[in-house]
């Protein structure tokens, strides 16, 4: 069958990519080096956390895969900063790997729009800065009028461990080099970056009894309101490290890539191999590590916060001098991976390429880090593929109103120099754009782009009319509404249920919802206010042609940035890291004038 | 594409020499219009016949500074021009006869440099006060604004305030890492931020520098404060010219006084026809003008001056003798007793009212936003809530921001990934 849309990449990126472009009509080709792996979690088994829930939270919202996926697949649940404001909190799973996986697959059969497709694609089909399509290993053509580039750390990925250096995107697999080239070939600005993975250890050669352990949250929440609690619970464990790991890690850095100068791009600071942490942070005594459990019927364990690139002798001597682990066998070694990113600044706000019209790009191949910066992505890109190639409206989430909307506008006007994380930090509407509400925020918007399936809509619809009515309840009355009650008093979820009847019978989640947003109504307004007074100075459009170079007394550094980011509106490049006003007025005066010339 | 502007800008003709500046797209135009022969190197004098239309102008030094490495930014020629009144004249008429030549407006080379990036926002208001600057006081407070007195000082408090920040947001994003802890000193530390900006916010505002330090000179009629200030202004001081002041009934006269601009302001026609007392309606009528001064010379009764600490108490006409206990400062100008050491009070007065000279003179728009920051760094320390503490602290950076430019997010998190070990 004739395709609209072309997927490269079953990943995260990917999957949420397809089944975006399916649910708003279009005919999808999923191409995966290997179907099995459709779904696969290539690092750490955990989904969520803070601002990382934040997104999976609104991917759900719009119907996508990973949330409903992850309950599915969740052995332990925990809601990080509990003890904080709603608006920072972040809800976390940990998944059974194949669970997850399956879970995955089975969202994609539900899809007849998606067909999946195995193979190597080695070119891009590109006639007149337009692509055509992909062109397979085997010899074949799929053809179509958009395709997302959802391939992860597969373009010309390297695997490091000691001195080994092995051509592969993921252990075992190969990498995604002919397309690599490519990529390189085009006008495309391509740079590197590295990211790395610890050992998995074996669950039955770790001493439980002396280790702390957490246990999965038992409030009952999931991390989509239509997903189940599936599984049967574990629980996690916390060691760390200490004096003696650091001492076998120091002696050991000459054998590191990451120090001996093998790997030369740059990776995360939240994320930092063990062997950064000792040399950066060499005063300190040791570094926390959780022991994830990585699936119910799968004996291996996670050890997150040693990802490490040492030989493999180094990093079984490292573990066996941490507590509970000191007779502990490793299921798989840990190695640092290398791989092409494209400098997202290249793309626009729907992730689409400027230099090839069709071809959108999704995540970690934009240089992000995580599932959920990726799941995301890849919903915008698929959505805006389908929107291309059906006729349909294109998809620009905003900063003020999802998670999503920062990370785009982050990636697409400030660039990357290490793989980019969601924080909470980076959303300047944080305390509206709550993990809680996102549905609230995004689900409606979503029905109105053909995004939201029908179980999700009627769901949604009886959600939102019982949401809208508690809220006309609690905000009547002005001075005396319970809305200020709730400032004022800090009246708590049963404190509002006695004040009406209404309310009393309103479920949980709603009135949760509702009281968090009384809470700082104050401050959300107050920062409405000044969105709107910002959009209306700075929705002067920026002349595309417009060259930067002839604006006098720009910063080399300045330049550079605009030059790579093209912001579209004055708003845009206001945005970008390192413009000051002075750069900005006379980028404004340069701008008009050209419009008046 | 910006008009290619020129200006004298060595202040007004006559004088030995004056400095005509062009600066623009096409300011070269201007060296190939007025001189033959070769540009000289950039940045190197070199002496050239100035002619227009055949005439001969004048012999002047030129310096050819292309853009961006010039103080505006732009391609900028200067013209060291003999100062006469005709030269300077002349050569601006030859100017203005170059197409996309124009006459500068006031302050546009600076508005220039800024919008090129040449100085940022304080710098740029510290520059127009050293061109405005009219006494040796002034002139150093300007300097210190222009070299980036308040960018330091600026910068001490971003990189706190993003210390701060960051281990708030650390907190909020990273609560699960061991390695960050929370901030039991989070409140002393914001409020300390807090005590520092306002300390700097007490510091006399800028504009007395500019404007001039008010000195009102009160009293009953026929006092003698006319001839006070006439006697005073004629002491070492110049008359500028004398305004009439915003109230019909006001006289401001703006002068330099040891070396500091000063604004006496006579009340006068201060004439009451009913009946009630002099002295009260004399008061009640002063009392605006007293209260927007910054210091008072009270040549009335003692228990009748305004309760401030900086009035200086005169007895005037002190010649027609007085009450030995009477502590007031004895002055009589038809003597001339006690000018001399009235004039050191007003001086050391005048000082007190203005920003020291090497301090760090804010103008309103600066102390307005310190003062918004001082505001979000207590309210920061003031709340429980750590999301409500770091949205204030957020606000804070885009104050800060406002101010001199670059306290996003990004630096917070280079802050904050500098300092903690963070990361599973």
């Amino acid at each position: 069958m004739p395709f609209e849309v072309i997927v490269i990449g079953g990943g995260h990126a990917g999957c949420e990519a397809a089944a975006a472009a399916a649910r708003r009509g279009a005919r999808v080709a999923l191409v995966t080096m290997s179907r099995a792996t459709v779904g696969a979690m290539s690092c750490n088994p955990a989904i969520g956390g803070v601002g990382k829930g934040h997104l999976v939270r609104e991917v759900d919202a719009l119907d996508g895969i990973i949330g409903f996926a992850g309950d599915a697949a969740a052995i332990h649940y925990r809601m990080l900063n509990k003890s904080k404001g709603k608006a920072v909190q972040g809800p976390r799973i940990q998944a059974d790997r194949d669970a997850y996986r399956s879970a995955v697959q089975s969202a994609l059969a539900t899809y007849p729009e998606i067909e999946i497709i195995e193979g190597d694609v080695d070119a891009l089909l590109i006639g007149e800065a337009r692509i055509a399509g992909v062109s397979l290993g085997n010899g074949t053509n799929i053809e179509a009028p958009t395709v997302v580039i959802a391939t992860g750390t597969f373009l010309n990925a390297r695997m490091f461990r000691g001195d080994s250096i092995v051509s592969g995107g993921r252990a075992g697999e190969r990498a995604a080099s002919r397309l690599g080239q490519q990529m390189r070939s085009l006008d495309l600005p391509m740079a590197r970056l590295k990211t790395g993975t610890p050992p998995r250890l074996d669950g039955r050669t770790i001493d439980w009894s002396r280790l702390e352990v957490q246990a999965s949250d038992d409030a009952g929440w999931t991390l989509s309101p239509l997903g189940k609690r599936a599984l049967p619970q574990l629980f996690c464990a916390v060691t760390r490290t200490n004096r003696a790991t650091h001492d076998i890690i120091r002696a050991a850095l000459h054998q590191s890539p990451l120090f001996t100068g093998a790997i030369e791009a740059s990776g995360p600071r939240y994320c930092p191999s063990i062997e950064d942490k000792v040399v950066r942070f060499g005063d300190r005594d040791g570094h926390q590590i959780f022991l994830e459990p990585e699936g119910c019927d799968n004996r291996n364990i996670y050890p997150n916060g040693i990802s490490t690139s040492l030989p493999v002798a180094a990093q079984s001597s490292m573990l066996q001098t941490i507590e509970g682990l000191e007779r502990v066998a490793i299921a798989q070694p840990g190695y640092a991976v290398e791989y092409d990113y494209l400098d997202p600044r290249a793309l626009d706000h729907c992730l689409q390429s400027r230099a090839v019209a069709g071809l959108f790009l999704a995540g970690q191949v934009n240089g992000t880090t995580g599932y959920e910066e990726a799941a995301a992505q890849g919903l915008v890109a698929g959505a805006n593929a389908a929107a291309l190639a059906l006729g349909l409206p294109n998809v620009r989430f905003e900063r003020d109103t999802s998670y999503i909307g920062v990370m785009i506008d982050d990636l697409v006007l400030q660039g990357v120099t290490e793989p980019y994380r969601m924080l909470t930090a980076r959303a300047e509407h944080r305390l509206h754009l709550r993990a809680d509400n996102a549905e609230t925020r995004l689900t409606g918007f979503g029905i109105g782009l053909g995004l939201i399936g029908e179980r999700r809509a009627s769901y949604w619809n009886a959600r939102e009319a019982a949401r809208t009515t508690a809220q006309s309840v609690i905000e009547f009355g002005g001075e005396r509404a319970i809305t200020c009650r709730i400032r004022r008093d800090a009246l708590d979820a049963a404190g509002v249920r006695r004040l009406d009847p209404m309310l009393s019978i309103l479920p949980d989640g709603i009135l949760d919802e509702l009281i968090e947003d009384a809470r700082y109504a104050p401050y959300v307004d107050r920062q409405r206010a000044e969105v709107a007074a910002r959009r209306a100075s700075t929705c002067v459009t920026i002349r595309e042609d417009l060259d930067y170079g002839a604006i006098a007394g720009l910063s080399a550094e300045m330049l550079q940035r605009l030059h790579a980011a093209r912001p579209a509106t004055l708003g845009d490049a206001e945005r970008i890291q390192g413009v000051t006003p002075a750069a900005l007025s006379a980028l404004m005066v340069y701008n008009r004038a050209g419009a008046s010339r | 594409m910006n008009d290619t502007i020129f200006a004298v800008s060595s202040g007004a003709p006559p004088a030995a020499i004056a400095v005509m500046r062009v600066s623009g797209p096409d300011a070269d135009a201007a060296l190939s219009a007025l001189t033959s022969g070769k540009f000289p190197p950039p940045r190197h004098a070199a002496l050239r016949t100035l002619r227009a239309a055949g005439e001969l102008l004048d012999i002047a030094l030129v310096i050819r500074f292309p853009g961006p490495d010039s103080a505006t930014g732009e391609n900028l020629v200067e013209f060291h021009l003999h100062g006469g009144r005709a030269t300077v004249a002349a050569v601006c008429a030859a100017l203005a006869q170059i197409s996309g030549f124009r006459a500068a407006e006031p302050g546009e080379f600076t508005r220039r440099a800024f919008e090129n990036g040449r100085i940022d926002l304080s710098e740029a208001e510290g520059l127009s006060d050293l061109l405005a600057a009219e006494t040796e006081h002034q002139r150093r407070a300007a300097l210190t604004m222009a070299s980036g007195g308040l960018s330091r000082v600026v910068e001490t408090l971003r990189t706190a305030l993003l210390a701060a920040s960051a281990r708030v947001e650390a907190a909020i994003d990273f609560a699960e890492e061991d390695d960050v802890s929370p901030w039991p000193e989070r409140q002393s530390a914001l409020n300390s931020i807090a005590t520092e900006i306002d300390s700097m916010l007490a510091n006399p505002p800028a504009e007395r520098l500019r404007n001039g330090v008010r000195i009102a000179i009160a009293g009953p009629p026929n006092a003698g404060k006319s001839t006070l200030i006439n006697a005073l202004s004629a002491r070492d001081a110049a008359i500028v010219s004398p305004i009439a002041g915003t109230t019909r009934d006001v006289i401001e006269v703006p002068v330099v006084f040891h070396g500091l601009s000063l604004i006496f302001i006579d009340m006068a026609g201060l004439r009451v026809d009913s009946g009630d007392s002099i002295e009260t309606i004399g008061i009640a009528r002063a009392e605006a003008v007293i209260l927007s001064s910054d210091v008072v010379l009270w040549l009335g009764e003692p228990d009748l001056a305004p309760d401030r600490a900086d009035v200086i108490m005169i007895r005037a006409k002190a010649d027609l003798g007085g009450a030995p206990e009477d502590t007031r400062l004895a002055v009589s100008v038809k003597t001339g007793m006690g000018l001399a050491a009235l004039a050191g009070a007003i001086a050391d007065a005048a000082r007190a009212a203005l920003p020291a000279p090497d301090s760090v003179a804010l103008n309103a728009r600066q102390r307005a936003s310190l003062s918004d920051l001082s505001i979000e760094a207590r309210a920061a320390a003031d709340t429980d809530d750590l999301i409500l503490s770091a949205e204030h602290l957020r606000r804070g950076r885009v104050v800060i921001d406002r101010i001199s430019g670059r306290a996003g997010v990004e630096n917070m998190l280079d802050a904050l990934f500098g300092t903690f070990c963070i990361g599973k």
